[in-house]
């Protein structure tokens, strides 16, 4: 399964996120939460993503999703930091945070490629709340 | 000029005493058109790259460059992590082992960092960001370097030019970070970023010239 890696500034977010996107897809689906800084302030760290990232990696890859501003800028970053061999498998989904790790876990669940989590969870930013 | 390793450490350690002495006023900053956080942001990077210094005696320039570089990611919290972090990284990339740096190492580092800034955060000039500081600084160094200036005085007109950019800063709209979400309300304040990184080049400036 792709793996999913949830970045917020905040550690409530990413972890709710990474919660409501569990409630709908099986205990093995690797996931994992990056959000807020190391001593708990609100903030992202690229040494935490890259953590995030190598805890889910596998042979299918991950797609991280991540919020405001420096969490982008952090996440690439973490990609840098990381070997080779595991940053060719990482793709970041330009998708809404909530929404899109939601999508994204549930297509991964179904045994999605890489390439197909990661349009899911882009797909999601034209999901219509409110018709 | 020449910069040893230890009198590079004692650099760094100057900068930090400057963002902490303008920890407030880097936060006010940032509170008017941010997530008012740059100045702790900066300061809790710094004081972790203090702690990181005494491990790091006897070690090349390059080194103490890349980790200050990573200390600076792994604990800043804001975009400026990243962004100075790749700064020193890339620095330490362009000094190499070297132990002593003179004037050519300085403005290749400088190059580096600020080349390393721009594609780090995709700005550009008029972004209103670091980048409307740190440019015209590295344009005003260069030229006096190639002017045969001291590295210490080149860097002097460095400064001047980043004090421009940084109050050049104050007339533009954001396009970069939680500011650019204020749009036109981000004129009138100046640029929490560039101010940060005006003050670090007239730290080493002060340093280099023996006044700090
Ligand atoms: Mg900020």
């Amino acid at each position: 399964m792709v793996g999913i890696v949830i970045v917020s500034h905040s550690a409530e977010v990413a972890e709710g996120t990474k919660k409501l996107a569990q409630q709908m897809t099986p205990p093995e689906l690797p996931l994992a939460a990056a959000g807020g800084t190391r001593d708990g302030r609100l903030g992202t760290d690229a040494t935490l993503i890259q953590e995030a990232i190598q805890s889910v990696a596998g042979p299918d890859g991950v797609v991280v999703l991540a919020d405001l501003g420096s969490a982008v800028l952090s996440t690439e970053m973490a990609l840098e930091l990381l070997p080779a061999e595991v940053r060719e498998r990482v793709v970041l989904a330009d998708a809404p945070l909530v929404e899109g790790a939601v999508a994204a876990a549930v297509e991964s669940s179904l045994g999605k490629s890489l390439v197909e989590v990661k349009a899911a969870a882009e797909a999601a930013r034209n999901l219509s709340k409110v018709s | 000029m020449p910069l040893t390793a230890q009198e590079l450490m004692d650099m760094i350690r100057a900068i930090g005493q400057t963002l902490e002495e303008n920890k407030a006023f880097l936060t006010e900053l940032d509170s008017a058109i941010g997530d008012a956080d740059h100045g702790i942001n900066m300061a809790k990077g710094f004081h972790a790259v203090e702690e990181k210094l005494p491990d790091l005696t006897g070690k090349d320039a390059g080194t103490i460059l890349k980790t200050v570089g990573m200390t600076l990611v792994s604990t800043v919290g804001g975009a400026a992590g990243p962004l100075y972090g790749t700064a020193f990284m890339r620095a330490g990339m362009a000094v190499g082992s070297k132990e002593v740096l003179d004037t050519r190492d300085l403005v290749r580092a400088l190059e580096a960092a600020i080349q390393g800034i721009k594609q780090r955060g995709k700005a550009e000039r008029g972004d209103k960001t670091m980048i409307d500081a740190l440019e015209p600084a590295y344009e005003a160094i260069e030229k006096e370097i190639a002017a045969g200036k001291e590295a210490g005085a080149a860097l002097a007109a460095g400064v001047a030019a980043a004090e421009a950019g940084v109050e050049y800063t104050k007339g533009i709209i954001a396009r970069k970070g939680r500011a650019s979400y204020l749009g036109e309300r981000s004129i009138g304040h100046q640029d929490p970023g560039a101010t940060s990184s005006y003050l670090i080049l007239k730290t080493m400036a002060e340093f280099l010239s023996g006044r700090k």
